[in-house]
Formats: C-alpha cells, sequence, structure tokens
C-alpha cells in the first residue's frame, strides 16, 4: 500500500495480501480497496448475503495487521450504542461525593451566588472526557496506529441512524457537544456492508466507494473454496463449484452463495466423495439451500444439472 | 473522436470525464460534485493505461446501484471506442501496390499519381489509422460534437466534421480523376468508409449525449399523460419515474427524526437537568415521540380504469417507505377487501395482480364497499389518520351511501379523495362527486403523474411542524 507505487503494482499488492490473509478477491474488489487508501474514502459493500463483505473488512485488518473494529448494525441502534456514552454510574458516584463535600464547598464561599457559580462548574466536569465512554465510532477514532471500521449490515439500522455517520465518515472525526470536536488519531478504513434490505440514503453513498460483490466467477469461486477447503481434490473442486453455478440459474427463493458453497464442500469432503452423483447431492443438498420450496424445485432436476455442470468447463 | 485512450493522453483528460460524466448522466447515474471529484482523483490514481480498471475505478466512484453499473458499463465501452474507418486497408494496401506500378513506366493509369491529391485524399490513401483517427477526433472536437442534443441532428454534425477534415477537396479530387477519364475506385471505397465511420460516431456521440435531453423531454410527456391512456410500452418507464419521484421525496422527508427514541428515559438530560442537586434526580427527561410523518388509509377503487391510477398512487405511497409511518391499503369495486399484506410483500406488478385477483373485476359498488369498510376496518380510523379514497365516484346508480364517508370524516384527521377524471366530469352521468365532496377535507383530480406528485407532496408536507 505504498502510495508511491504505480497503479498496477499496488493493486496487485493489494489482491496478494488479501490472499495472504485468505481472502480471493475480484479485479474490482482490490481496485475498491486500493481507491480507499488512495482517497481517504469509507467503501459502501452492497451484495447478497454470504459473498464476503463482511470477511474482506476482517481480511482487510488481518492484512494491514490492524485492529479490527466492528459494529454490527440492528433496528434501534443509537448514538448512544455507535458513538459514546456518558459513565452515569461514575457520574453519579461523583455526585454523591460532591454532596458529601458540599458543606466544605459552600463553607469555603462567602456569598450564594459564588457558591452557585461553584456548583455550576462542578456540573461541568461531569461532562469531561474522563466520564465518557467509547463506543465502537469513537473507539475506532482513537486507535493509534489506524484500524479497521467495519459498520457492518447497515441496512438493517434505522434510516434516521445514517445521519449520525455522515461527519465521521466525510470527516474522520466526530463532535461531542460537551467536549466538542475529536477527531480521529489516525483515520481508518471504513467498511460499511449492506444486503440492501432498504435503500441506503443518497447522502450516504455519495460520501462512500460503491462496491457491488455478487456471486463469483466459477474461477474466483474456486479458488475461494481451495483457499477455505483445501483438502478438497481439485477436479471435485471444479464440479462442486459449477453445479452450484448451475443453480443459481434456477428461479430460487434464495440463492446458495458462497458461505453455502463452502458448507457443502466441507460436507463432501467430510463424506470422502470423489465425484458428484446424484445420491451423494440429494442427501446434502440441503446444505446447500435453506428452504423446502427450494429443495422440491431443485431435487427433480439434480441429475441434470450434474450433467451440465460436468460439461461447463471451469478453467484453473 | 469520442475519445479513444490514445487521444484521452493528449488532451485534457478532466475535459475528456467532464464528458463522459455528462455521458453517465444520460443513462441514469446521478453524479453530484462529490462524486465527479471522487470520479477525477480515483481516475488519476489508476490512470488510463488500462482500460479495465479504468472502468473498474469509474464504476467504483459514480454507480452507485448494480443497475447503475451495468448502465455505466454499457456507456463506457461506447465513450472508449475508438472509430475505425473501414476501406483504409485495402486502399493502404492499393496505395503500396498504386507506388510500385507508379515506378514501372506506363504502369497502372486508373489513378494518377497522389502528389495531385488533397491532404484528406493523401491520408486516406496512405493508410495510416492513427492519422485518420486523430484527424476524425480534431474534426470533431472543433464540430463541437459532444454539444449535439438532439438525434435529428445527426445530418447537420455529420457534415460539418467531414468539411471540416476536408470534405469538398476530396470530392473535387475525385471529380477531377473522372475528368480526366480515370475510375478512382480505391478513393472513392476510402471515402465512403470515412462516411460510414463519421456517422457511427455521431450516432455513438448521439447514444452518448443526447440521452439526458431526450430522457427529460420523455420524462415531461408521460408525466401529464393520463395514467389511464397509458400504452404498454411505456408504463415501465413511467413506474420508474415515479420511483425516483419518490425516492426524491423519501430523501427529503426522511431527515433524522429519532423516532426510535420513544418513551425512554434520557439519563444524558436526566444527569445534566440534576447535576447541581448532586444527582439525585428530581426531574427527569423523557426522550420525545413525536409524531410527524403520515399515518394513512387508503382505499383505492380498481374497477375499470381506475385501476391504473391506483397503481401508480400505491407504488408512490409504497416507495416513500420509511418516510411514511404507517400505511394500510383497502382496494375495492363490488366490494372492499383489505390488501396491505400483499402490497407489503409484494413488487407492485405482481402486487397490482394478486389484488385484482382478490377483489375482483366487478363493476363497482362505493355504498357496499364503504359499508364494508365501516363494518370492517372502522376502528383504524382514528384522528391521526389521513383517509386518502381513489375513485371516480362513479357509483353505477347504486346508493352513494355517504352517510358513512360522513362518519368516516368524523373519525379521520382529514379525508382526501382523488379523481381520476377531469373536474368537469364531475357529477355527470352516474358520478357522485358532488355528494360526496362535502365530507372530504378536499378533492383534487388525479390522473397524471404531475398530479400524482403534487398530491403526495402536500400529503408529505400537511402533518410537519
Ligand atoms: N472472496 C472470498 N475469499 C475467501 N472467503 C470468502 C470469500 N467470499 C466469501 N468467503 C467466505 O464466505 C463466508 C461468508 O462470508 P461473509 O463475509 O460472512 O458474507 P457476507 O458478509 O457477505 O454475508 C465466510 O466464511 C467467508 O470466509
Ligand atoms: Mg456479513
Amino acid at each position: 500500500m505504498d502510495s508511491l507505487l504505480d497503479p498496477a503494482t499496488a493493486i496487485e499488492a493489494v489482491d496478494r495480501g488479501l490472499a495472504e490473509a485468505g481472502y480471493i478477491a475480484s479485479r474490482q474488489i482490490s481496485t475498491a480497496v486500493f481507491l480507499a487508501q488512495r482517497l481517504d474514502k469509507p467503501i459502501l459493500v452492497e451484495g447478497p448475503a454470504g459473498v464476503g463483505k463482511t470477511e474482506l473488512a476482517k481480511s482487510i485488518a488481518a492484512w494491514q495487521n490492524i485492529e479490527l473494529i466492528r459494529m454490527q448494525c440492528y433496528e434501534g441502534l443509537d448514538e448512544a450504542k455507535a458513538l459514546y456514552e456518558w459513565k452515569y454510574a461514575k457520574q453519579l458516584l461523583y455526585t454523591q461525593i460532591l454532596k458529601d463535600k458540599l458543606g466544605e464547598v459552600i463553607g469555603q464561599t462567602e456569598t450564594l451566588p459564588a457558591a452557585l457559580a461553584r456548583l455550576h462548574d462542578f456540573g461541568d466536569i461531569f461532562f469531561s472526557k474522563q466520564f465518557v465512554e467509547p463506543r465502537p465510532l469513537l473507539q475506532a477514532l482513537e486507535q493509534k496506529d489506524g484500524c479497521v471500521l467495519l459498520i457492518d449490515e447497515i441496512d438493517k439500522a434505522d434510516a434516521e441512524f445514517e445521519a449520525f455517520l455522515l461527519e465521521i465518515l466525510s470527516d474522520y472525526q466526530i463532535t461531542i457537544p460537551e467536549i466538542g470536536r475529536i477527531a480521529a488519531v489516525t483515520k481508518p478504513i471504513v467498511i460499511l456492508t449492506s444486503n440492501a434490505n432498504r435503500d441506503l440514503g443518497d447522502a450516504l453513498k455519495r460520501r462512500c466507494i460503491h462496491l457491488h460483490i455478487g456471486f463469483p466467477e466459477p474461477r474466483l469461486e474456486a479458488r475461494i473454496i481451495e483457499t477455505r477447503v483445501p483438502g478438497v481434490a481439485s477436479e471435485l473442486r471444479k464440479k462442486i463449484v459449477s453445479f452450484v453455478h448451475e443453480v443459481r440459474t434456477l428461479d430460487l427463493k434464495k440463492l446458495p452463495s458462497v458461505s453455502e458453497t463452502i458448507d457443502w464442500a466441507r460436507v463432501l469432503l467430510l463424506l470422502h466423495t470423489s465425484s458428484l452423483s446424484s445420491e451423494v447431492v440429494r442427501d446434502t443438498l440441503n446444505v446447500l439451500l435453506k428452504y423446502e420450496v427450494d429443495m422440491e424445485t431443485v431435487t427433480p432436476q439434480v441429475a441434470e444439472l450434474i450433467d451440465k455442470a460436468e460439461r461447463a468447463f471451469v478453467p484453473g | 473522436m469520442l475519445s479513444s485512450p490514445a487521444s484521452a493522453t493528449t488532451r485534457e483528460p478532466d475535459d475528456l470525464l467532464l464528458r463522459f460524466f455528462r455521458a453517465a448522466r444520460g443513462v441514469g447515474c446521478r453524479i453530484s460534485p462529490p462524486e465527479s471529484m471522487d470520479a477525477m482523483s480515483a481516475v488519476a490514481a489508476v490512470g488510463y493505461a488500462d482500460k479495465a480498471r479504468l472502468r473498474d475505478a469509474l464504476l467504483l466512484t459514480i454507480a452507485k446501484t448494480q443497475e447503475e453499473k451495468d448502465a455505466l458499463a454499457e456507456c463506457f465501452d461506447i465513450f472508449f471506442k475508438s472509430p475505425e474507418p473501414r476501406n483504409l486497408e485495402e486502399a493502404q494496401e492499393d496505395a503500396e501496390a498504386a507506388d510500385q506500378s507508379a515506378e514501372e513506366p506506363g504502369g497502372n493509369e486508373s489513378e494518377g499519381g497522389s502528389e495531385q491529391y488533397g491532404e484528406l485524399a493523401r491520408m486516406l490513401m496512405s493508410g495510416d489509422r492513427g492519422a485518420v483517427q486523430a484527424a476524425m477526433t480534431a474534426a470533431a472536437d472543433a464540430a463541437n460534437l459532444s454539444e449535439i442534443r438532439f438525434f435529428t441532428q445527426r445530418g447537420l454534425y455529420s457534415s460539418r466534421i467531414l468539411e471540416m477534415m476536408g470534405m469538398a477537396q476530396l470530392e473535387d479530387d475525385i471529380a477531377a480523376q473522372q475528368a480526366a477519364g480515370n475510375q478512382p475506385q480505391r478513393l472513392m471505397n476510402a471515402r465512403d468508409g470515412l462516411r460510414e465511420a463519421v456517422r457511427e460516431m455521431v450516432n455513438d456521440a448521439i447514444t452518448l449525449y443526447t440521452r439526458e435531453g431526450t430522457e427529460a423531454l420523455r420524462n415531461d410527456i408521460l408525466r401529464n399523460v393520463p395514467l389511464n391512456r397509458l400504452e404498454r410500452q411505456d408504463i415501465e418507464r413511467t413506474r420508474k419515474l415515479v420511483g425516483e419521484m419518490a425516492r426524491r421525496l423519501r430523501d427529503k422527508y426522511n431527515k433524522p427524526r429519532r423516532k426510535k427514541n420513544r418513551g425512554r428515559l434520557d439519563t444524558r438530560k436526566t444527569i445534566r437537568r440534576n447535576a447541581s442537586w448532586g444527582g439525585i434526580p428530581f426531574i427527569t427527561v423523557w426522550k420525545q415521540k413525536r409524531v410527524d410523518k403520515p399515518k394513512i388509509v387508503a382505499l383505492c377503487d380498481v374497477s375499470g380504469s381506475v385501476a391504473r391510477v391506483a397503481e401508480f398512487l400505491l407504488l408512490f405511497l409504497y416507495s416513500l417507505n420509511e418516510a411514511i409511518s404507517d400505511i394500510h391499503t383497502y382496494a375495492f369495486s363490488g366490494r372492499l377487501v383489505d390488501v396491505s399484506e400483499i402490497l407489503d410483500g409484494n413488487a407492485i406488478d405482481k402486487a397490482m395482480q394478486e389484488v385484482m385477483k382478490t377483489v375482483g373485476y366487478g363493476s363497482s359498488d362505493y355504498g357496499k364497499s364503504f359499508a364494508d369498510f365501516e363494518d370492517n376496518f372502522m376502528s383504524g380510523v382514528t384522528n391521526r389518520t389521513t383517509v386518502i379514497i381513489l375513485g371516480d365516484g362513479r357509483t353505477n346508480n347504486l346508493d352513494p351511501r355517504t352517510d358513512i364517508l360522513r362518519r368516516i370524516s368524523e373519525r379521520a384527521r382529514r379525508v382526501i379523495w382523488l379523481n381520476p377524471e377531469p373536474r368537469f366530469a364531475w357529477g355527470t352521468g352516474d358520478s357522485e362527486m358532488p355528494r360526496y365532496q362535502p365530507y372530504c377535507t378536499f378533492s383534487r383530480p388525479c390522473g397524471t403523474v404531475r398530479q400524482l406528485e403534487r398530491v403526495v407532496v402536500d400529503l408529505m408536507e400537511m402533518d410537519r411542524h
């Protein structure tokens, strides 16, 4: 990630770095990561579940040898859970101490207004940095060596929450009303993911490099299987991948993703399968397909799909 | 021309990108200033040398949905394609042959020595692709090809470019040869090839640069067409248009409002308020719930010609998603059915088919349908509900049951009647609109996308404080 490298070499370096961390990146993925660093921009990764969106963030952190800070989004996620929270127990404890000392404090001052002013000064102390409990976004800004900030499944958070993210996404800083602006010590690499359960706002999209990860090309998927399930023989691997590829052309409720291909390869490995027979496929189809209706669609076509998969040529 | 990568390096790259952005807007990519700046930085980072990488970089920074990426990829391929005049190879081979034969005394007589030719003819006969391409690009620039706005300008731009390349001289050269009794076939072929190449270049420019203007024009027309007269082939486009409007409204009205923090203790504010009392919470501060997003109950006539309008109204409302807090929809013709679930779970065209199947295609009975509503769903109407009724109010001379509409209007915050027919038709024939109107907060004609948009905007404004 040397900024002096020419683009071809730098993108290759991304590719290699991710591969060493166990992540097989397509050309677009490597280019996106390269651009994110050159442009200091977050990447918004969209695509179906199980295609490696979350894994991409993890792998970047592993490759760069920096911390991964993950913020899993959910409905109702708010500022307090994402940015910071006041340590109110500590605040209350301190106010108790203050109350005990009240006599002393007031005793030293001459007049009532002076006493009140004094109390107000104490009030401010409670809203200083030492009472702040950092949540993932703030933690990410405080990492001295930088980090990968993964804002996972942003589409699950409320649309309102996106607005909180805008400042941190464009300026790598946040504003706490009582304390002021906190800027990143080292700019984090920010990855947002979305399964597109809802449309994200334009403002958010505008601040990001937009990467769409779809189902991979057979050749890429074969490499992913090779990395994730090393024991599978190359011939079988190709057949697994092209079979899944054929299944994805069908009109199903949920198409099998990379994660399902990996699971399936693992199961076939456990069963010491050496080639894809209709019988084995039918017995293990539930690993690939999550819905009963999809099983009903695919089961009668298994022999035909195997046949098609055999004929499809997966290079490499 | 449009910009072969070869010429890309020689000209102002920003200018090149700006033209690409315009082409990209034409295929529906929304490019705001930050995006264009990102795209420029990205291109600076990856360079022009590798086309695939350049394409990736532009797709990553400009396109923000998969559809935009597909459209932009196609646009990129046209934009960065090089013009290739045909017949040049032939001209070059022949030129070589001619050179050889020219050395032979009494050789090929069919074309005189190229030294008599003008510049363009010599260039064509030399078969130097690079030179011809560069000349085409330069002429296209000089003719401001990227300013082309309408496909009707094809002839104008083609002849301008050819003129700038020296077509007049070329024609003279050919005429002179013919006058001398020669048949300069190779030169004529090269000329035809050049014409074709220029024409194709202009066609590409039309694809790239006029789309935006044409699109805007077409959308403007569609906005004003009565929805129930839409031709089948325009329906999909109109759906897109409505979806686009809804998206804009949604972004506009969906500013953060902390809806979710309702009714919880706000510890932060509580502590702060009570800090001066030593933290004993005399005053508790509660997070506020603010109701300012519309709650809608929609009753849609789906008989006959109203069905199409209902589809677009519902498409609009349901595309607003988060900007509307709650929507319940009932469809009716002869009777009334709750169709909210169908609409929640399906894309609009599928949902409408399903709705029609459920409600049936019978002729409408407003009285019976209103009675169905009152009997089964009246409790869903409260003083925070906006009731929208979409229908032509044509009751087939059956009892209109205005009494029920009155009771609905007494419960609801407001009742809005949308009628696909123009106002002058209200009250004619079996239309009972004038009898319904007194119980409506307001009633509007709503037969075009434009009218629809106005209604929805008003709807979004009404409950904002
Ligand atoms: N390109 C890839 N290289 C390596 N492993 C991958 C790749 N894509 C997906 N995987 C694997 O697939 C599984 C699902 O990936 P995940 O990142 O959780 O998907 P998503 O976040 O897109 O739903 C993980 O176990 C991951 O290791
Ligand atoms: Mg994930």
